[in-house]
């Protein structure tokens, strides 16, 4: 039996700042900055949105190209690590406004930038296990860095939403696998505005690790190898990493090009690679096969591998594709617009 | 006072060590040093660490690496000198077994630098600056060094091109070198497109933050067999300057460096035209231009021409840090003086593979602390 996705669709919200204003504003030397983190903008929430937004807009547009009726969806998992509300559940408001209470089961995931890979791996396998005919898995984030910090450069905004089903795939899934251990490179603690981080311990030990050891046992288990792959998409921090763990991987610079979307985007933390995965599928042809291998922080990354069906043509117009929202009508505002929408402006009465 | 030679070397690949203990670390290096030496004891060991406190918490050195090694109750002692602390170290391991006291003795350095984040590791780097005069008013070693590189580019036309050179040939350098950090070659244009520190100073011209340890066994002459070729510490000298950058009589020499170094001159009995090769505190690329000046390499002045001009490249007239120096091998502060150390002593015994200095004779090491306020050199020659 054959278990895969029925529908995607993506949100990216309107308004982006350049790096350039960012490193105007700090001092940093913006050339260096944009070569070292491969990095040119990134996209920013206006003031009223979140991730119960975002996560809404994104499964809009997955339940048009699923097309199925939202009541028969009987599981919604949202990954984020800025779900709006500290106790009280993102996915009730999703599913409320999609029209799939009061027959469905709701989970808010948080793991890092890995939640939303999560949302998918529970999502499908429960579809899997015949408990539903539909759930749906999504990865949204609001992500913030800290005023002044590298991270600052990368946190954006961005939802990708997935509806998992047995029929009418637009890509199956043929294989899943998840590598996990506890590595504290990325933290925020209750009560803690900001996340920290460990500086340059995110990247060896923490990202390379999970990402290249979970697509190197993927491919392992599953008898695959790079070649055997039209795409490949993995966590974008940043514009380097995923770069870097596709060519150290095998995997060519065209492989991994159409799901590299953080250069202008930015890092959507749970939104990333199921965002990239968006964009694949957009113009990804019958036969294509793709690896996807998110990480999170803490740390661990889920490696899937997708193989795009014949229905894929017939799904892809009917909601706007990934790279659209991407290139299309964009806002670009200042910092102090920035800080405004942010909330990096704390009033004295809060 | 008896002669004294360095017996055995050790040292571990430098980096970021985040897979090992701070006493793992040190204890490799101890352990690697006492095996080349073919030695089964030490009399007392000595080890230059900056600062344990900040980096990982850990002070009381001397106790717990003694331990470590499973020799206590040997006597340990922990020396700082700022970023000279390793030079120092082994100075007074020296002393120890010139004076008498000791007959084998083992010197060390270490530092574990990046278990704190980059500001945590500047503000510990920054105690070794005048903490009234001036790091209360914000300013850090790349500032520091960045006004001593604007005054000697003032006043001797040194060129933002030269500086970068220093860099490009310690990367060359260090390419040869399996134990350096940074094992890559980088051209002047990177070092120019490198993220700016403090003006005029890059990234590329900086030293980086660097775990890594060190370790050398002295012995008083005669011996009665080595397992290695003996390397005789031909002369030990130090010396200090004002603490603050801005009480210098002169913001663009490195009188420590100068008087310590003439010092070691008159003890060995040679001038700067004898030596083979040097091993330099590049801490920043104009560190190295200033430092071959103070130790008379070249005129006041003109350490800018020297990389350049390929003087002081591996096959030039007098190779300045054949290992890749702290810029490419790394610069784990309190362990970078041993390394040095450990660098001449495989020189003179013919032993450092592919960036070997050819008959090398004479080696003169130099590990500075600060702007400059402290200053180690010794000499090495062939027994």
């Amino acid at each position: 039996m054959s278990v895969g996705i029925v529908g995607y669709g993506s949100y990216v919200p309107r308004h982006r700042i350049k790096l350039e204003e960012i490193a105007k504003i700090w001092g940093a030397d913006a050339p260096a900055y944009k070569r070292g983190l491969g990095l040119r903008e990134k996209s920013v929430p206006a003031p009223d949105q979140d991730t119960i937004t975002m996560s809404v807009e994104a499964a809009r547009r997955a339940i048009v190209r699923a097309r199925i009726d939202p009541a028969r969806i009987g599981a919604i998992y949202i990954g984020s690590e800025s779900h709006p509300y500290a106790v009280k559940p993102s996915g009730t408001v999703v599913a409320e406004a999609l029209g799939a209470t009061p027959d469905i089961h709701c989970a808010d995931l948080e793991f890092a930038c890995k939640a939303g890979s999560e949302g998918m791996f529970v999502a499908m396998a429960l579809v899997k296990a015949n408990e539903m005919d539909y759930a749906l898995g999504i990865g949204a984030d609001t992500s913030q860095g800290a005023p002044g910090d590298a991270l600052e450069y990368s946190a954006s905004a961005g939802a990708a939403a997935f509806v998992f089903g047995r029929e009418h795939l637009v890509a199956v899934c043929e294989h899943t696998y998840a590598y996990m251990t506890d590595t504290p490179d990325f933290w925020r603690r209750e009560y803690q505005f900001y996340p920290r981080h460990a500086g340059r311990f995110t990247g060896e030990p923490a990202y390379f690790k999970h990402v290249l050891s979970c697509a190197r046992v993927l491919m392992e288990r599953s008898g695959t190898k790079p070649s055997d792959f039209r795409w490949c998409v993995f966590h974008q921090p940043n514009g380097k990493f995923p770069q870097r763990a596709a060519r150290e991987l095998g995997f060519t610079k065209e492989q991994n090009d159409q799901g590299l979307l953080s250069p202008t985007l930015g890092n959507t933390y749970s939104g990333s690679s199921p965002m990239g995965l968006t964009a694949i599928l957009d113009v990804a042809k019958p036969g294509d096969r793709v690896l996807m291998v998110s990480y999170g922080s803490g740390s661990g990354s889920d490696g899937f591998i997708w193989r795009v069906t014949e229905r894929i043509t017939e799904v892809q117009d009917l909601a706007v594709q990934t790279r659209a929202q991407l290139e299309g009508s964009r806002v670009y505002i200042d910092y102090g617009t920035y800080s405004k929408f942010r909330g990096k402006i704390r009033m004295g009465t809060e | 006072m008896r002669d004294v030679a360095v017996i055995g070397v050790g040292m571990n690949r430098w980096g970021e060590l985040w897979e090992k203990s701070y006493r793992q670390i040190w204890t490799e290096a101890a352990l690697e040093a006492i095996a080349d030496a073919g030695v089964d004891r030490v009399d007392a060991l000595y080890v230059g660490c900056m600062s344990g406190g900040l980096f990982v918490g850990q002070e009381h050195l001397g106790a717990l690496l003694a331990d470590q090694l499973g020799m206590g109750p040997i006597p340990g002692t922990r020396v700082e000198s700022a970023c000279a602390s390793g030079g120092l170290a082994f100075r007074q391991a020296y002393l120890a077994a010139a004076s008498g006291e000791h007959d084998i003795v083992l010197a060390t350095g270490i530092e574990k630098m990046t278990d704190v984040d980059g500001g945590a590791a500047t503000y510990a780097l920054s105690t070794a600056a005048d903490q009234e005069y001036e790091c209360y008013h914000g300013v850090t070693f790349p500032g520091l060094y960045a006004m001593m590189a604007r005054v000697h580019m003032h006043r001797y036309g040194t060129t933002r091109e030269q500086l970068a050179q220093v860099a490009v040939k310690n990367h060359a350098h260090g390419l040869l070198n399996p134990l350096a950090q940074f094992r890559s070659k980088i051209t002047v244009e990177d070092v120019l497109e490198s993220v700016m520190v403090a003006d005029p100073l890059r990234v590329l011209d900086c030293s980086p933050i660097t775990d890594g340890a060190a370790a050398v066994v002295l012995a008083a002459l005669p011996l009665k067999g080595t397992r290695r070729p003996p390397v005789k510490v031909v002369a030990s000298a130090a010396a200090t300057d004002t603490i603050g950058l801005h009480d210098r009589a002169d913001l663009a020499w490195l009188r420590s460096t100068e008087v310590a170094a003439a010092s070691a001159y008159a003890r060995a009995g040679i001038t700067p035209a004898d030596l083979s090769f040097c091993e330099v505190h590049d801490c920043f690329t104009i560190a190295e231009v200033m430092v071959i000046e103070a130790l008379g390499l070249v005129e006041r002045g003109k350490g800018g021409e020297a990389a350049a001009s390929g003087m002081t490249a591996l096959g030039g007239r007098v190779p300045v840090n054949p290992s890749g120096g702290l810029k490419s091998k790394g610069h784990p502060v309190g362990a970078t003086g041993i390394a040095q150390i450990r660098e001449a002593v495989l020189q003179l015994r013919g032993e450092a593979e592919d960036r070997q200095v050819q008959d090398a004779r004479w080696g003169l090491t130099q590990n500075m602390g600060g702007t400059g306020a402290s200053s180690v050199v010794h000499i090495f020659g062939r027994v």
